[in-house]
């Protein structure tokens, strides 16, 4: 009350001694208070940090954003989990080392069934699944990885397939390249390749893998993608968009010899640069084609059937 | 250990059931909610779906938590329309029955500090780590200011009232770790300590309570006898205080403190049925001076 105050305006010495007591102990209290929410913080925003890092097999549902931004926009609140009809989803527990509350699967366990109206999308309130997505063929969930080349079946030359039967964007999601099969020389590898400009990232190819541990999995996009970088030209792309010129073989080139260590001679291997030229190829002539005989080159003498490239061009 | 526990004459004077009326509907209020939440995962009913960050109540009726929604918001999303409309009508709603009825009413975390906070009393534990009260608040801009800083809702990590009602629903882990740790916390160190102290989702939905309508007051204060009930069962003591004993001071009865959180204890606990609940408008200074209680403001 200010009037109270102006009672007794000249202050007693104690008076003002305990007012400064008191205004030093406010201080403190609000120092401490600060400090105490300030270290709060700071290891809340530690653990946040450790959070942000999903764990790699841990998929989010259709639709989620990046990382980051799923973390800001999603607010845990389960509706993608009820409203997914295979109840694949799950709510992460604190204990998991997924950002507590957050929607994931795992593909192995359970794979997204890609449903065409993407009722997990359309659940969520906060845009943290994105509802522009209506084309679940577009959703990027992940991309999957022929990860153990030594365990996959068909690139032991088996004819397993479970990968690419069981893709819902089959053939073109993935595809089975043809190899040579180099172990018994005559009969083909069925290599499984994925394309990751189709690969929604569902995980039913890792989920069907029969191997014990699967050999094909799903992984972040980006823990798995490469790139190229802006500067390269793959010629042969080049070479349709010329309208078939290539950009290369239409300029005088003088063909280097192939640099082998001493003494090693790779059987069906042409070296246009050093080999003599095949009988009836006219000396000089221009863009002699550098492909190993048998291979769209010139047939060159002595080749069979067993002059296959030692390993699989990729 | 009292002598007397709080609320004996209370219980003496109107019986068990009307002493205990607000706390046994407060309970109800709580066991009914989580019913209905879980009668969808344990009996396929699904009348209400998600939690209590974002729920639809038959498929049509969106509740969005205002506090969680404003993180994200911080953080840089920009929510679907439901969720917007849901926080609309939460805050609405809060706004109109005291912010902190979500604490008394909903909050999971609820049953347990209150048990802590009898137990304390039960078994006399005595001491606590002093903390101003105001902490939630600072708290509150810490998990507020996180989120706008970091661009993820940081809080939720740990946030034991979330944790808990989606632990309930979707699969509780080690959540129990986390909740049994705010229960010992609660009984052991800080008397009231999380929810009276530290938690910032209370001290958001306080502020939605800044001038709620429905209030608890001392409305016969004249017939106080100072048991001091009131204060030994109440979760925020201080709100009372001014209400109860501002008659000379030309203080209404009404407890205007954000803070209250409409739980009524107060009002159990009272044999001389001092408080009741009432509207915020109706508090004239005036009431108790006189030595004759004015006429009880009218129930809700």
């Amino acid at each position: 009350m200010p009037t109270a105050n102006k009672d007794r305006s000249p202050v007693p010495a104690r008076a003002a001694n305990t007012q400064s007591l008191a205004r030093r102990q406010f201080v403190f209290d609000s120092a401490r208070l600060l400090c105490g929410v300030g270290v709060l913080g700071l290891g809340l925003a530690g653990y946040a940090k450790q959070a942000r890092a999903r764990p790699p097999l841990a998929v989010r549902p259709p639709g989620a954003a990046a990382e980051d931004d799923f973390l800001g926009a999603c607010i845990r609140c389960g509706m993608c989990v009820r409203d997914c009809p295979y109840n694949i989803l799950e709510l992460a527990t604190p204990e998991s080392p997924i950002a507590t509350g957050t929607p994931y699967f795992t593909a192995r366990s359970g794979p997204c069934e890609m449903c065409e109206d993407i009722p997990c999308v359309k659940a969520c309130p906060t845009g943290a699944l994105d509802h522009s997505l209506t084309d679940i063929n577009q959703s990027r969930m992940g991309l999957a990885v022929l990860s153990d080349q030594e365990t996959c079946l068909n690139f032991l030359g088996l004819r397993c397939d479970v990968c690419y039967r069981v893709c819902p964007v089959i053939d073109k999601a993935i595809t089975l390249e043809l190899r040579p099969n180099t172990r018994t020389g005559r009969h083909a590898m069925f290599i499984p390749t994925v394309h990751s400009e189709h690969c929604t990232g569902c995980g039913k190819c890792e989920s069907a893998c029969v191997t014990e541990e699967a050999s094909i999995r799903v992984l972040p996009a980006k823990l798995v993608k490469g790139s190229l970088g802006e500067h390269y030209r793959l010629g042969w792309e080049e070479k349709s968009k010329a309208g078939g010129h290539s950009l290369v073989e239409d300029r005088e080139l003088v063909d280097l010899p192939d640099r082998l260590p001493e003494g090693v001679h790779l059987e069906g291997h042409f070296d246009p640069g050093s080999d003599p030229l095949p009988a009836g190829v006219p000396a000089g002539g221009p863009a002699l084609p550098s492909l190993p005989p048998g291979l769209g080159g010139p047939a060159a003498p002595g080749s069979g059937l067993n002059q296959l490239p030692a390993e699989a061009p990729r | 250990m009292n002598s007397k526990r709080a609320g004996a004459e209370a219980v003496a004077s109107k019986g068990w059931v009307a002493a205990h009326r607000w706390l046994l509907a407060r309970r109800l209020c709580q066991l009914a909610l989580l019913a209905l939440f879980l009668l969808g995962p344990l009996a396929a009913v699904w009348i209400v779906k998600g939690n209590l960050a974002y729920s639809l109540t038959l498929d049509s009726l969106p509740l969005t938590d205002p506090y969680v929604l404003l993180q994200s918001l911080l953080a840089g999303n920009w929510p679907e329309k439901l969720a917007l409309i849901g926080a609309l009508i939460v805050i609405v709603f809060y706004f109109l029955v005291g912010g902190r009825v979500y604490c008394a009413w909903v909050c999971p975390i609820n049953p347990l500090t209150d048990l802590a906070g009898w137990l304390r009393r039960r078994l006399g534990i005595k001491g606590s780590a002093h903390v101003s009260r105001s902490s939630r608040y600072w708290i509150l801009a810490m998990t507020l200011l996180l989120a706008s800083l970091t661009g993820s809702i940081v809080w939720e990590l740990v946030n034991p009232v979330s944790m808990l009602h989606r632990g309930l629903l979707f699969g509780l882990g080690a959540t129990w770790v986390v909740v049994l740790a705010v229960f010992l916390f609660d009984l052991f160190v800080m008397s009231r300590g999380w929810c009276g102290h530290l938690c910032p989702v209370g001290a958001f939905y306080s502020l939605l309570a800044k001038g709620s309508p429905l209030r608890v007051t001392a409305s016969r204060r004249a017939a106080c006898n100072d048991c001091m009930d009131c204060f030994e069962v109440c979760p925020e003591p201080q709100v009372i205080r001014p209400a109860l004993k501002g008659a000379g001071k030309g203080i209404g009865p009404v407890i205007l403190a954000s803070n209250c959180t409409n739980c009524g204890r107060c009002i159990d606990v009272c044999s001389k049925d001092v408080f009741t609940f009432g509207l915020r408008f109706n508090n004239p200074p005036e009431n108790g001076t006189q030595g004759e209680p004015t006429a009880a403001t009218s129930g809700h």
